[in-house]
C-alpha cells in the first residue's frame, strides 16, 4: 500500500511538474541579491508590484533590502500599469536615470515596460528584472501537501475508530451522521450557553467536549444494542445513522449555526507547531495512540481476537461484549471529534456535514488493507489508505479533472485495492479451499 | 445384477488413510445398514458416492455400467440422492419451492405454481405425508423437513437414497413413520443405504449390514445372521496395542461436583464428580449430550438447573470468563471454530487466555509472552517454524498442542478435554495422553470426552456413559471395562 501511495505521488508529481515563481519575501530576498550583484551598491531601482498583500510584502522587503545594501529605490509602485506609467513619467521628468525596474512575474509583462527605450529615452534604458523562476511539481509544493493532509484529517480521524470496529468484526455506518450531529451540537452549545461570537476559550472547550461525549454516548448505545440483542451491526448502525442525521437537522432546525467566535477556527485552521496544521497534529497523535493500543495492549489483542474468531475468543475468557461495546463507543467519540474539527475548519455547524463520509471512511480502511471480515488489519494501513484517497482527489483537482470523473476513478481505485488484497491472500478464487480434513 | 457396486475405493487425506480399498454392493429394493465407529470412514465413502470427494482409486458401477461421479450434480443426474443430518433446505422457502429448487416447473418462463403444488402434494402423499406444501420449511417439524428432503429426492427420480443418521433428531413415533416411508420406497425398487448408530433400529429396518472400521469393510452379512453382540464386537473389535502410557492414579478427595445439571433436552439431570488426580471419561455417541455438559461446566451455555461445585465452593458461571477465573479450562471439540483464531499467530493464540498475567496496566509484556510460549513450545515439542506462524498452517496435532499449551499456562484446576485426539496422528496422541496423566498426577481433576472407545478405556480411571442427555451408566473401574459394555450403555 505504501508503494501504491508513493507511485501515485510520483505520478501526480510528474504530471504537475511546471514553472514555479518565487513570491513575497523569499522572492524579494533573491531579487535584491541579484540586483546588487548585477548593478553594484549604487543601483537606482524602481519597484513595480500589484496592489495585493503578497506583492506588497515583496515590494516592501525588496525596498528594505536594496536600501540597506546602498542602492536607491526611486519609487515603489503598488497598483496597475497606469500607476507604473505615471511613476516612469515622474522619473523621466525629474531627469533621473534608472538601472533596473524590479517587478514580479505578473508586472514584468505589463505593456508599459515593453518599449522603455522608445517611450522614456531619458531613463537610460533600465533593465527589467524579476525573481528567478524554477521548475517544481505543483503537487509537491509545501502548501499543497499541507492542504492534502488538512483536507483528509476529518476522514482520517474517523477512520481510526472505523478500523478498530472493523478489526473487531463489525461495521459502523453512523459516523458520517455523527459528524453533523456533533458539529451542530457544539455550535449550538457555543451559541446558546458559551456566549456565541464572544465565547471564551473555556466555554468553547467545554461545548466541544460535551458534543464529543454526546457522540460517544450514541456510539455506546449502538454497541449496547448490537451486543445485547445480537442484531447485525450493519442494521443497527444504519438505523443510528438515520437517527443521528435527522437529529442534527432537528437540533439546528435545518439551518447552519455560525454564531461562533473567531478563536473557534484554532483547531481546524490553526497551525501552531512548525506550521503544521493543528488538525494534522491531532490526527497523527491519534494514529500513534491507536497503533500503540492495537499492538501493545491487552485491549488491542482482544479486539483482534473478537474479530478473528468470536467464539474462540469467548471460550478463551475474552469479555467479548465489553470489547465490542468499547469499539463502537470509540468510533462514536472519534466521529464526534471529527465533527468538531470540521465545524472548526468551516467555522460553523451544519446538519449537512459529513454526508457520505462513512463510505469514504470505510474505503480508507479497506484500501488500507483491513479485512472486512474482521481480525486483520493495521492502524497505519488505514492512514495510508486515507492518504491514497486524498492524493487521488487532490491530484485530479490539480489536473483539472472534473468531479464526476473523480468519483469514477476513486471507485475504481477502491475496487483495485480490494482485488489486489485478494490476490495477495492467494488467488482470485478468494476462499481458501478446505484442506481435506477427514470427517467420517 | 446389483443396483450399485463400489469396488476397491481408496482415499487418503494428508496424514490419514480414510479408505483402504472398500467394496460395497447394494441391490434394488434393499436396505443396507452401514455401521462403524466415528471415524471409520462411512461418511467419506458416502461422500465419494455423492460426488463430494474424489477417490484416489476404485470404481463405481450402476446397474453394471461403469460411471464417473465428478460432482454432487453428477451424482444427482445418476439418481443418487443424499440426505444428511443437517438438511439442505432453504428455511425461508416453502416445501414446494424447496422440492423444486433448481428444477422449477415453468410455463413460458414463469413458475407454474399450480402444477408444482399438485406434484408436491403427490410426492408428499407417496411417502405418507399430508401437509400444505406452501408452508415455509422453517415452520415444519424435523420429521416433516426430512420428508421434504425425501420428496425432493423422489422428484429427481432417485434410484439410490443415502440416509445419514436420519433418526438422530427424531422422536420414537417419528422414527416409526420414517421406517414406514423407507419400507414403501423399498417396494418402489429404490436401494437405500442407512447410516446409523442405534442398533435396535438397524435390526428393525436393515436387510443387510456392512461394518466399517479404520477405512475398511470388516464384515458384511444379512441382518438375520448377526447377533447384537457380534455386531458390537465387529464394530469396535480392534486389538489394543501399546497406544497408551502406563497409568498409576492416586485419587484423592472430590474436586468437581456436579448435581442435577439440566439444559433443555440436551442435558437431563446429569450428576457426577471428579476427584483429585482422577481422569474421568464421558463416553457415548455423538449427540448424546457430552459436549453440552462440558459447555455448561465451562459457562459457555447457561444451565436451566443444577449445581456445579469446585473444592466445595458453588460456582455461578455466567460466562467462560467466570469459569476460567474459577480455574476451569475447556479444550473444545472443534479446534478450528472454537479453539483457535486461525488467522492469528500461534503465540497470540497461546497468550489469549493468559493476558491477565502477561500484561501490566493494560500493556502487553510481549517479551514475557514470547519467552513463556517458547518454553511451552519446547517442553511440549510443538513443531512450528516460529511463534509468528499462523495457527491455520499447523497440523491438527500441533494445533491441539497449542490449545493445550494455552490452558496449561493458565494452570487450571479442572481441565475438560473434548475429543482431545480428533484429527491428531498417533505419535501426537501418545504425547497428549502423557500430558493428561501428568496433569492428573499434579492433583488436577480431568474430564475427557471421547468417541474413540480404546482411548476411553486406555486413558480414563472411571467412565460415565451418556445417552440422550442422561448418564445411563458408570463403569467405576475403567481398567476392567470393555468396549462392548460401553456400547451397550451408549445405545441403551
Amino acid at each position: 500500500m505504501v508503494l501504491a501511495l508513493l507511485l501515485l505521488c510520483a505520478f501526480f508529481s510528474a504530471v504537475t511538474y511546471s514553472e514555479q515563481h518565487l513570491s513575497g519575501v523569499a522572492a524579494a530576498d533573491q531579487l535584491a541579491t541579484a540586483i546588487i550583484k548585477q548593478f553594484g551598491p549604487g543601483a537606482r531601482v524602481l519597484i513595480a508590484a500589484r496592489d495585493q498583500p503578497e506583492d506588497a510584502a515583496f515590494a516592501e522587503r525588496l525596498r528594505q533590502r536594496l536600501t540597506s545594501a546602498g542602492a536607491s529605490v526611486t519609487e515603489v509602485v503598488k497598483g496597475e500599469p497606469k500607476d507604473a506609467r505615471a511613476a516612469l513619467q515622474r522619473a523621466a521628468d525629474s531627469q533621473s536615470k534608472l538601472d533596473a525596474i524590479a517587478g514580479t512575474e505578473a508586472t514584468r509583462g505589463w505593456l508599459v515596460f515593453a518599449e522603455l527605450a522608445k517611450d522614456f529615452p531619458s531613463l537610460g534604458n533600465p533593465v527589467l528584472v524579476q525573481p528567478r523562476s524554477y521548475r517544481w511539481p505543483n503537487f509537491l509544493k509545501r502548501e499543497n501537501l499541507l492542504n492534502i493532509t488538512n483536507q483528509i484529517a476529518v476522514i482520517a480521524i474517523l477512520a481510526v475508530g472505523m478500523t478498530v470496529v472493523i478489526i473487531a468484526g463489525g461495521i459502523d455506518l453512523s459516523v458520517g451522521s455523527l459528524i453533523a450531529l456533533a458539529a451542530v451540537a457544539a455550535c449550538l452549545l457555543i451559541r446558546d450557553f458559551a456566549g456565541g461570537a464572544n465565547a471564551a476559550a473555556f466555554g468553547l472547550t467545554l461545548s466541544c467536549l460535551a458534543a464529543i461525549a454526546g457522540s460517544g454516548a450514541v456510539g455506546a448505545f449502538t454497541g449496547a444494542v448490537i451486543t445485547r440483542f445480537l442484531v447485525p451491526p450493519f442494521v443497527v448502525t444504519l438505523g443510528v445513522m438515520l437517527m443521528a442525521s435527522g437529529g442534527a437537522y432537528l437540533l439546528a432546525q435545518g439551518q447552519s449555526v455560525y454564531q461562533v467566535p473567531d478563536s473557534f477556527i484554532w483547531l481546524g485552521r490553526g497551525a501552531n507547531l512548525f506550521g503544521v496544521p493543528n488538525a494534522v497534529v491531532l490526527m497523527l497523535t491519534l494514529y500513534v495512540a491507536a497503533h500503540v493500543m492495537m499492538s501493545r495492549t491487552r485491549l488491542g489483542r482482544y479486539l483482534y481476537a473478537v474479530g478473528g474468531n468470536l467464539e474462540a475468543a469467548r471460550l478463551s475468557g475474552v469479555p467479548v461484549k465489553r470489547v465490542q461495546l468499547f469499539a463502537y463507543t470509540l468510533s462514536g467519540l472519534l466521529a464526534g471529534l471529527g465533527g468538531i474539527v470540521m465545524a472548526s475548519q468551516l467555522k460553523s455547524g451544519s446538519p449537512t456535514y459529513g454526508q457520505m463520509y462513512e463510505l469514504y471512511v470505510i474505503a480508507a480502511v479497506v484500501v488500507g488493507g483491513t479485512s472486512l471480515s474482521g481480525g486483520e488489519g493495521k492502524i497505519f494501513g488505514t492512514l495510508i489508505g486515507a492518504f491514497i484517497i486524498a492524493v487521488i482527489q487532490n491530484g485530479m483537482n490539480l489536473m483539472n479533472v472534473e468531479s464526476y470523473t473523480q468519483k469514477v476513478v476513486l471507485g475504481l481505485v477502491i475496487l483495485a485495492a480490494v482485488l489486489l488484497d485478494k490476490l495477495k491472500q492467494g488467488g482470485w478464487r478468494g476462499g481458501r479451499a478446505p484442506n481435506g480434513t477427514q470427517s467420517a | 445384477m446389483p443396483l450399485l457396486q463400489m469396488i476397491g475405493i481408496e482415499k487418503s487425506f494428508p496424514g490419514v488413510r480414510a479408505l483402504t480399498g472398500v467394496n460395497l454392493t447394494l441391490a434394488a429394493g434393499e436396505v443396507l445398514a452401514l455401521v462403524g465407529e466415528n471415524g471409520a470412514g462411512k461418511s467419506t465413502l458416502m461422500k465419494v458416492l455423492g460426488g463430494a470427494v474424489e477417490p484416489d482409486a476404485g470404481g463405481i458401477r450402476i446397474n453394471g455400467d461403469e460411471v464417473r461421479i465428478e460432482s454432487p450434480l453428477g451424482a444427482r443426474r445418476l439418481g443418487i440422492a443424499m440426505i444428511y443430518q443437517e438438511f439442505n433446505l432453504v428455511p425461508a422457502l416453502s416445501a414446494r419451492e424447496n422440492i423444486f429448487l433448481g428444477q422449477e416447473t415453468t410455463r413460458g418462463g414463469f413458475i407454474a405454481h399450480d402444477e408444482e403444488r399438485r406434484r408436491a402434494t403427490e410426492l408428499l402423499a407417496r411417502i405418507g405425508l399430508d401437509f400444505d406444501p406452501e408452508i415455509p420449511c422453517r415452520r415444519l417439524s424435523v420429521a416433516q423437513q426430512q420428508g421434504v428432503e425425501i420428496a425432493k429426492a423422489l422428484s429427481l427420480n432417485a434410484r439410490i437414497l443415502v440416509l445419514d443418521e436420519p433418526s438422530a433428531a427424531l422422536t420414537t413415533r417419528e422414527v416409526e413413520r420414517l421406517f414406514a416411508i423407507i419400507r414403501q420406497l423399498q417396494t418402489h425398487g429404490l436401494g437405500i443405504i442407512y447410516i446409523g448408530h442405534r442398533l435396535e433400529e438397524i435390526f428393525e429396518i436393515a436387510d443387510r449390514v456392512m461394518v466399517m472400521r479404520d477405512g475398511a469393510n470388516v464384515g458384511e452379512r444379512a441382518i438375520a445372521n448377526f447377533t447384537r453382540a457380534q455386531l458390537i464386537e465387529m464394530m469396535v473389535g480392534r486389538e489394543l496395542k501399546d497406544e497408551f502410557p502406563k497409568r498409576t492414579a492416586t485419587i484423592g478427595e472430590p474436586r468437581l461436583v456436579v448435581k442435577g445439571l439440566r439444559r433443555g433436552s440436551a442435558v437431563r439431570d446429569v450428576s457426577f464428580m471428579v476427584h483429585r488426580g482422577e481422569i474421568v471419561a464421558l463416553a457415548g455417541l455423538v449427540g448424546a449430550g457430552r459436549t453440552e455438559v462440558a459447555r455448561l461446566l465451562f459457562g459457555a451455555d447457561a444451565r436451566d438447573a443444577g449445581e456445579i461445585k469446585l473444592d466445595g465452593r458453588s460456582l455461578e458461571l455466567r460466562s467462560p470468563r467466570d469459569a476460567i477465573a474459577a480455574g476451569i479450562g475447556l479444550l473444545t471439540e472443534d479446534r478450528k471454530q472454537q479453539g483457535l483464531v486461525l488467522a492469528h499467530s500461534v503465540r497470540e493464540n497461546f497468550g489469549l487466555p493468559n493476558l491477565d498475567r502477561l500484561s501490566r496496566g493494560g500493556f502487553l509484556r510481549l517479551a514475557n509472552e514470547r519467552e513463556e510460549f517458547a518454553r511451552y513450545t519446547s517442553a511440549m515439542r510443538i513443531k512450528i517454524s516460529d511463534g509468528e506462524q499462523r495457527a491455520r498452517n499447523l497440523s491438527g496435532g500441533n494445533q491441539q498442542k497449542v490449545v493445550i499449551a494455552k490452558w496449561l499456562a493458565r494452570n487450571c484446576e479442572v481441565l475438560i478435554f473434548d475429543e482431545p485426539t480428533r484429527g491428531v496422528d498417533v505419535g501426537a496422541k501418545y504425547e497428549i495422553y502423557v500430558l493428561m496423566n501428568e496433569l492428573a498426577a499434579q492433583g488436577k481433576a480431568i474430564l475427557t470426552i471421547s468417541s474413540d472407545l480404546p482411548e476411553v478405556l486406555g486413558v480414563a480411571d472411571r467412565i460415565l456413559v451418556m445417552h440422550e442427555g442422561r448418564v445411563t451408566g458408570e463403569l467405576a473401574n475403567a481398567r476392567a471395562a470393555t468396549q462392548e459394555q460401553i456400547m451397550e450403555l451408549a445405545v441403551a
